[in-house]
Formats: C-alpha cells, sequence, structure tokens
C-alpha cells in the first residue's frame, strides 16, 4: 500500500516590512489617539496581551517543546525558539539573581524598529515595541506562570541595548473544575 | 485497528470537540453529561497520579485501557486535552495527539473556529488520512477540517 507523504500544515507568512510598517502605524495611530505616553504604553501591552494568550497555542503546536522544569529553561526557550520563529532573532539571556527568578532578554537588533530613526519629539517616555511585552506577559500566563515583563532599556531612547526584563512572581494555581449547578 | 472516538476540550473543562467513528455503544447520558463525566474523571485521575506517584512525575497521566479499549490522554502547557480511544492493540500515541492538536490549532481559525459539538447539523467532517506504519502497528490519524475551513485551506 503506497503511503501519502506526510503533509505539513501551511503556515501563513506575510512580507516582513508590511509587517514593521504596519506595527509602525499601530503606534503612530494610537499616539494620536491618546496624549499621554503611559497610555500608549499600557494599551500596546493590552494588546500584546491579547495575542499572547493566542499566539502561545500556535507556538506549543508548531514547536513541539517538552515541558519545561525551571523558570531558566522556559526562558531560554523564549529567546531561542520562539523569538526565533516569530521574529528571526536570538536575544541572549543574563540572570539577575540568585534565586533564579529575574532574567532580561538582550535584543542586538530589534526587527520591529527597523525603520523608526528615533522617538517623535515630546513622547521620550513612549515604549515603542510595549506590545511584545504583553505578549510575553500572556503567553507565560497560559502556561500558569504569572511575570512581569517591562523595557529595561531601549535603543530608541538612546541606551547601547534593547532590554527586555522578566520577573517571574508566584505561579498561577491552575483553575480548579467548577461543576456546572 | 481502530479508532472509536476522539475528544478535545479547553482548560475550562468546555469540550471544544467530540468526533466518533466506530461506537457500538452509547454512554446512556446526554452528550453535555458525558463530557462533563469525561473532563471530571481526567481531572481527578490527573490528580490522583501526581499525589499517587512512587516516584517524581515526567508526564503524568498518559493513558488506561480496559479488556475492550484504550483511552489515550494528551494535554498541552495551556491545559488543552486531546483525549482518543482506540482498540487494544495500539501503543503509545502522543506524537499522534499533539499532530492533531497541531493540525487543529494552526489551521487558519485556529482552536476558536471549532464548531461546537452541539452544531453537528452544521458540521460535515471530511477525512483526510495518512497511515504511520511501525513495524508493530498501523494507526490511521485522522485529520479533521470543517468543509467551511477546507475550502479555504491549502490541503
Amino acid at each position: 500500500m503506497s503511503r501519502p507523504a506526510h503533509k505539513r500544515p501551511e503556515y501563513h507568512k506575510i512580507n516582513k516590512d508590511l509587517f514593521v510598517l504596519t506595527y509602525g502605524a499601530l503606534v503612530a495611530q494610537l499616539c494620536k489617539d491618546y496624549e499621554k505616553d503611559e497610555d500608549v504604553n499600557r494599551y500596546l501591552d493590552k494588546m500584546g496581551y491579547g495575542i499572547g494568550t493566542r499566539l502561545v497555542e500556535d507556538f506549543l503546536a508548531r514547536s513541539c517543546v517538552r515541558r519545561c522544569h525551571s523558570y531558566s529553561e522556559i526562558i531560554d526557550i523564549i529567546a531561542q525558539v520562539a523569538f526565533k520563529m516569530y521574529l528571526g532573532i536570538t536575544p541572549s539571556v543574563v540572570c539577575h539573581n540568585s534565586s533564579r527568578n529575574e532574567f532580561s532578554l538582550i535584543l542586538d537588533k530589534n526587527p520591529l524598529a527597523e525603520f523608526v530613526e528615533e522617538l517623535p519629539a515630546g513622547r521620550s517616555a513612549l515604549c515603542y515595541c510595549n506590545l511584545l511585552c504583553g505578549v510575553i506577559r500572556g503567553a507565560l500566563e497560559m502556561v500558569h506562570l504569572a511575570a512581569d515583563v517591562t523595557f529595561l532599556q531601549d535603543r530608541l531612547k538612546g541606551d547601547s541595548v534593547t532590554e527586555i526584563g522578566i520577573t517571574f512572581l508566584k505561579k498561577l494555581d491552575e483553575k480548579k473544575y467548577r461543576r456546572k449547578k | 485497528m481502530t479508532v472509536h472516538n476522539l475528544y478535545l476540550f479547553d482548560r475550562n473543562g468546555v469540550c471544544l470537540h467530540y468526533s466518533e467513528w466506530h461506537r457500538k455503544k452509547q454512554a446512556g447520558i446526554p452528550k453535555e453529561e458525558e463530557y462533563k463525566l469525561m473532563y471530571g474523571m481526567l481531572f481527578s485521575i490527573r490528580s490522583f497520579v501526581s499525589k499517587m506517584s512512587p516516584l517524581d512525575m515526567k508526564d503524568g497521566f498518559l493513558s488506561f485501557q480496559t479488556s475492550r479499549y484504550k483511552l489515550h490522554y494528551y494535554e498541552t502547557p495551556t491545559g488543552i486535552k486531546v483525549v482518543m480511544n482506540t482498540d487494544l492493540g495500539v501503543g503509545p500515541i502522543r506524537d499522534v495527539l499533539h499532530h492533531i492538536y497541531s493540525a487543529v490549532s494552526v489551521s487558519r481559525d485556529g482552536l476558536k473556529h471549532l464548531p461546537h459539538p452541539s452544531e453537528e447539523s452544521v458540521t460535515v467532517w471530511t477525512l483526510d488520512r495518512c497511515d504511520l506504519s511501525t513495524t508493530h502497528y498501523c494507526l490511521q490519524v485522522i485529520r479533521m477540517m470543517p468543509k467551511g475551513v477546507r475550502d479555504s485551506f491549502i490541503p
């Protein structure tokens, strides 16, 4: 009996420049909608959170990663597998403390900010890529891990590198099964 | 080698999908009750296994078998559960269950657009089979695509 070829599901791809420019247009529109930088940052984080909660299913389906046993394993997978899969870059990982729950991802190259020369005047507190923080936070929450994710350094603000800080908070309990009355 | 039926649950216990191919005996209770019973059993057995395991847990609960059928279980880190009942000649199929989960969640519409089990009249499942042979058994992997999604999906 002949065996038909094992068909991989088709992965939807789009043009990288289109994606980067669309993101820029999104941030520009948010800047028009909100006057305060904190509001724009918060909204980007919220959008990212919504994306992250769904993106994690796609990631798990495509990457076949094994269950992790430590925070540093998780961070390594985020840096080496997830970032590579979705943004094409591999940030380096730094651990900040001995209790091993505070980490940083150092991005040499930020593909989302490729066409940004500098932040607009009067927008010095804007975290241009705050969507990424929301995505990471949302994805981790769906695997029952609460985390604080913020930008520690940003090339667009004059720092030498872009650094995303991830601090793991206590593990979220799996929701107990509630019997419907 | 036969596949009897398949359940897909989300992290809150809602049955996302149920498919049946070869089931000679029904449970005798309404489908909603059956899904709740299945989910409740899985929740209890997972917690039992983790408590009573004499060694460190690796993957947790994998399967159970009776004299007539075997129930296989796979859970993603996000809490999506895939449950498949097969006959007894089938070995470990975690990778097959993962493949089913991947096929469903990376389709263009993802898990959101799985027709609810109660919408059977709307759904027309098409079967797209590929054979996986090993030296011991041949298992048919069913890739499920609802008709509407399938038309927009490149096979």
